[in-house]
Order: structure tokens, then sequence, then C-alpha cells
């Protein structure tokens, strides 16, 4: 009885490995395929970013010739140095990170803060307000500059880093929407046991709320971190004394002054992107979470 | 006496709910309700920083139509660079989300260097691109050369200026991707192997498979990405030495003329009649996308939003 069961399996045992044979053989074709492709991709993607690092430490004289060199043939830190000397770099870096400081600051407090309000208390015009909040998302900067600056030259804080730290205290629409997300995920029990203890709604949002929130938190200051530092349009508008300048306007004017001196360019380049690059590949979870409704929106 | 207690209890969550959220509420007047009031009355005027605010009737937006050839070339600037630049971005993004959405080891280390570029932004990036697109030092070029093709002068030809900033805008178009990634590792493999099993090739099981289930994102996508096009500003600004426009204005945009007219020429009454008009347009653009979507948008047992 048992030796004819154990023929049928063997027979259907053949064909079943050696459909499995080719099976794994295409899907080995399959993988080299996709490596081969994720690999071209890569490397056109990365390409500018290493030419960029190459191009800083090139003599312009490899640069200038026809076809110039991809690898740099001498290496040359010089071009930093130099790159730190055309223009006040340490005095712009120490106004960028003041600025970028007090705005990571008020964005994750006052978002934080203001979506508290929309997740977890119960109010009348809550849905019309918090609909008020998405449509804001659609109003372009551009419409609300001119008046913005308008007021600003009004009260007299043209010229000051206060029109570029000041509304970041007051919320946006993007990080209420992702912090509010994060507080439904919370269980309301916590909250209504603290109040049975005779807490009120600021120490639970203090005390409770923001230690349980870190990630999103976290989420919110890399960004922020992010958009402060390479934020050019508002040192544009607002700061007019050189003294004050960011990284971005100073290196903007860098290079209008020195417009084919790439070697130089390319240095200020870099140390400029450092940050944002270093930030990245320490904490890209929270980039990709920042990322996962913004999109494509960044124009 | 509990029903009381239950009422005040309500009053008081109230009024901490105002609380809490007084913080946008005033920014939302100060910053945002305010100035647009400000701005669809300034557009009536000859306002020009100064004491100076006549109201001047329709005289600003006469100009803008009838007299100002530069507002209709910023506009077709500006169209140009949405039209392409939008279905560009989106089929490369999801192009990078279908070919990293694989099992296959060190997948991570692709998806770094392919989001890697979204991440980076600002004068920076502008510059490194000055560079790529410089005619003769440029990597761009270079690499044509290698191929025996004589590159176009990108930058300095008003043909090619466009085509330029949309080629950087491409290269970083890792952001959608990540959002067309997370929803395409959510279709069940089972889908695909089904399809295979009944013949299906690749780019059939792309069409019939991946594409319906992501029209919801694409729609997304496409919504706010024209959106953000329209407003196209810093990229021509600094590329284009202060925002001059680029050789003979083939890189003059809407926002950016709207910029000259406001802080250079200091005719702020005309640049507000110019942010009404955008306005405008962004809110038909919105209106239009929604308009269409039920038409080619795909919502899975109407489970998604």
């Amino acid at each position: 009885m048992i030796q004819p069961m154990d023929k049928m399996s063997k027979v259907r045992a053949v064909p079943a490995t050696k459909k499995l044979h080719s099976q794994k053989k295409t899907t080995r074709v399959k993988k080299i395929i996709s490596y081969v492709l994720l690999t071209l991709v890569g490397l056109v993607l990365i390409t500018p970013l290493l030419w960029m690092i190459f191009t800083s430490v090139k003599p312009m004289a490899e640069i200038v010739r026809f076809p110039p060199t991809f690898f740099p043939e001498t290496i040359n830190f010089d071009n930093y140095l130099k790159a730190i000397q055309s223009f006040p770099f340490w005095q712009y870096a120490k106004n960028t990170l003041f600025i970028t400081v007090l705005v990571v600051l008020g964005n994750v407090l006052s978002n934080s803060f203001i979506a508290y309000g929309f997740a977890k208390l119960s109010f009348p015009g809550k849905k019309f307000l918090f609909a008020l909040v998405l449509s804001t998302m659609m109003i372009p900067g551009f419409v609300t500059m001119i008046p913005q600056y308008v007021l600003f030259s009004k009260i007299g804080w043209v010229g000051t880093y206060l029109p570029l730290i000041v509304p970041a205290f007051f919320g946006n629409a993007f990080n209420i929407f992702l912090m509010r997300q994060f507080y439904l995920s919370i269980n309301d029990e916590l909250i209504e046991a603290a109040e049975m203890d005779g807490a009120n709604h600021l120490y639970i949002w203090s005390h409770l709320m923001i230690p349980l929130t870190k990630p999103a938190l976290i989420t919110i200051a890399i960004n922020s971190f992010n958009s402060a530092w390479n934020d050019f349009l508002g040192p544009l508008l607002y700061i007019q004394d050189q003294s004050k300048y960011t990284l971005q306007i100073g290196l903007q004017v860098f290079q209008n002054q020195s417009t084919t001196q790439w070697n130089y360019l390319m240095a200020g380049a870099t140390l400029v992107l450092l940050p944002t690059v270093l930030l990245f590949f320490f904490a890209q979870r929270y980039f990709i979470e920042g990322m996962d409704l913004t999109g494509g929106s960044k124009g | 006496m509990k029903a009381s207690k239950l009422t005040m209890r309500k009053k008081k969550e109230m009024l901490w709910g105002y609380f809490f959220i007084a913080p946008f509420l005033l920014g939302f007047i100060v910053f945002m309700l305010g100035p647009m009031l400000f701005s669809l009355i300034g557009s009536f005027t000859d306002y020009n920083l100064t004491s100076k605010m006549n109201f001047v009737g329709l005289a600003n937006f006469k100009r803008m139509f009838f007299q100002d050839q530069l507002f209709w070339k910023s506009l077709y600037n500006t169209a140009y660079f949405v039209l392409f630049n939008v279905p560009l971005t989106t089929a490369f993004s999801i192009f990078l989300a279908v070919i990293l959405n694989q099992k296959l080891r060190g997948i991570s280390f692709f998806r770094t260097i392919f989001f890697l570029p979204a991440v980076l932004s600002g004068v920076a990036v502008y510059i490194l691109w000055m560079q790529l697109l410089s005619p003769s030092a440029g990597l761009i070029n270079t690499v044509l050369s290698w191929f025996q093709i004589k590159g176009p002068a990108w930058l300095f030809d008003p043909a090619w200026t466009k085509p330029a900033l949309i080629l950087m805008k491409i290269w970083g178009s890792g952001g959608a991707m990540l959002l067309y990634l997370a929803t395409l590792q959510n279709i069940s493999p089972a889908l695909y192997e089904s399809a295979e099993i009944d013949g299906a090739g690749t780019w059939q099981r792309f069409k019939n498979i991946t594409l319906p289930l992501i029209t919801p994102i694409i729609f997304y996508d496409v919504i706010t990405s024209t959106i953000g096009s329209f407003q196209i500003f810093q990229e021509a600004y600094v590329m284009t030495k202060n925002g001059t426009g680029g050789p003979s204005n083939s890189l003059l945009f809407y926002n950016l003329h709207m910029w000259n007219k406001a802080f250079v020429a200091f005719d702020m009454g005309y640049a507000m009649a110019m942010s009404m008009i955008l306005f405008f347009i962004v809110m038909i653009l919105t209106f239009i996308n929604l308009k269409l979507a039920p038409r080619w948008v795909y919502y899975a047992g109407g489970e998604q939003k």
C-alpha cells in the first residue's frame, strides 16, 4: 500500500522541482536585470552630487580643460578655504543657525499645541475650523506675500529677523495635520484619567502629550530645520543689512560675483548642503514621514 | 446635578479648545485673511508702499491684459513649465517607485540614493545645476560629448532654459516617489501572480493593475505639483542673475514678474492685482482637477477618501 503512494509522490515531485528550477532561473535573471536598472538610475541620480564634490577640490585648470576631467587629478582642499574667505561664511552661518533654531522651536511648540486642540478637545465650529486649516494649504504664498511685506514694513520689522521667525509660532497647515494624525492614535482614556487626577489641559499637553508625541515632534523639527536652513525667499525679502545675511543669500551674492569660479562655488555649495545631507543620513526615517503628504508640493 | 456637572465640563472643554487653537486663528487672521483682503482692495489702487493709495478702478487689470507684454510672456512661460514639468516629474517618480518596489537585498540603499536629491534644496542646488548645465565646463554637455553630441547652451539659449529647469526638477522628484512606493507596497502580490499565470507581461501588469490602483495618489500628486509648479520663483531668480528673466525673458515666470513689479518697481497695486489673478488661476486649476477626478481616479471599494 505504501509503495505506490510513494511512487506517486515521486512522480509528481520530479516535474515540480524542474519547474521550480526554471522558475529560480527566471527570477535570477529578473533579479540581475533589476539590479542593473537600479544601479544605472542610482548612478544618474547621485552623479551630480559626486560631480559637485569632485569639482570642489579641482584646480581651475582641470575644470576649463575640454573635455573636463571627471575624477580630480589633483586634490585641492584650499578651494574650501578660499570659498569661506570669499564671503563672511561663519557670520552668515551663525545668523542662519540663529533663525533656524527659533523657527524650529516655534514650529514644534505651536503645531503640537494647536493640533492638541483639534485632536483631543471638542468645541463648536471645530469641523469648520479644521477645514479652514486645510484650505490654507491651497493659498499660494505669493498671494499673501506683498500685503505681509506691507504689514511688516509698517510695524518696522523689515530689516530684522522677526518676519522670518514670528510666523513660525502660529502653526502651519501641514504640520497641524501631521500632529493631529499622531494625536488621534493616542488613547483618550489617558487624558480622562489625568483629568480625574485634577490635571488641566495645559498640564496634560506639556507633561503627558509632548513626551508621547516625540516621533512626530522630531519629524516637524527636522523638516522645519531643513526648510529654514534653506530658505531663500524670506531673507531675500526682509534682510537688507549685509552683516545680517544668511548663508543662502551669501551664497547667491558669492555666485553673482564669481560666476564661473566653479571650484570655489562648488566648495561653498557643498558646505551649505552638508548639514542637510548629514541630517538625512542620520534621520532618514523622519524625512520620509514628513514627506508622506507633501509629495511634490514643493514648487 | 449630574447633567449640570456634565455641561460644566463641556463648557470648560470648549474654552480649552479655543485656547489651544487660538494661535492658529490669530495667525490666520493676521498673516492670511487680513493680507488677502488688503490685496483684494489694493489691486484696485495705485498703492506703492508710501502714502499713495488712490482708487483706480480696473486700471491695473486693463494694463495687465492689454499693455503689459511681459505679463503674457510670463504666463506663457509658466504654462509651458507646468505643462511639461508636472507630467514628466510624475512619470519619473512613478518609474522610480516601480523599480524600487521589489523584495531585493540592499533595496533600502537604492531608496536612499533615489530620495536624496529631493531632500536638497535652496541656492546651493541651483548653483550646482548652473555648473552641470554650463555649456563648456558642465557635466551634462561633457557626457553628451562622449557620444559625439554637441549639447545645447542650456541656460544661455532661450529655447533650452525651461527644459534645463525641468531637468533639474526631474532629478529632485524623489519626494513623490515615496508616496507612490507606499501605495505600491500595499498592493497584494497575489494580483500580480494571477496576472502572470494568465500570461500578462510586465507592461500589461503595470497598465492593468498598478496604474489603476495608484490613480488616487497620481491625482493628489498632480494637483499639488500643478499648484507648486505654477509658483516657480526661486530657481528662476537665482539662475537668471537676480531675477532678470534670463535670455529673451525665457525664464520670466509669473511670480518672478510679480516680484519685480512689487519689490523692484514698487508698483504694488499692480503686483497685488497680479496676485489676485494668481489666486484665481490656482483656484480654477484645483476646481478643474476636482471635477475631472471621478472620471479617471479609481477608488478601490470606495475605501479611499
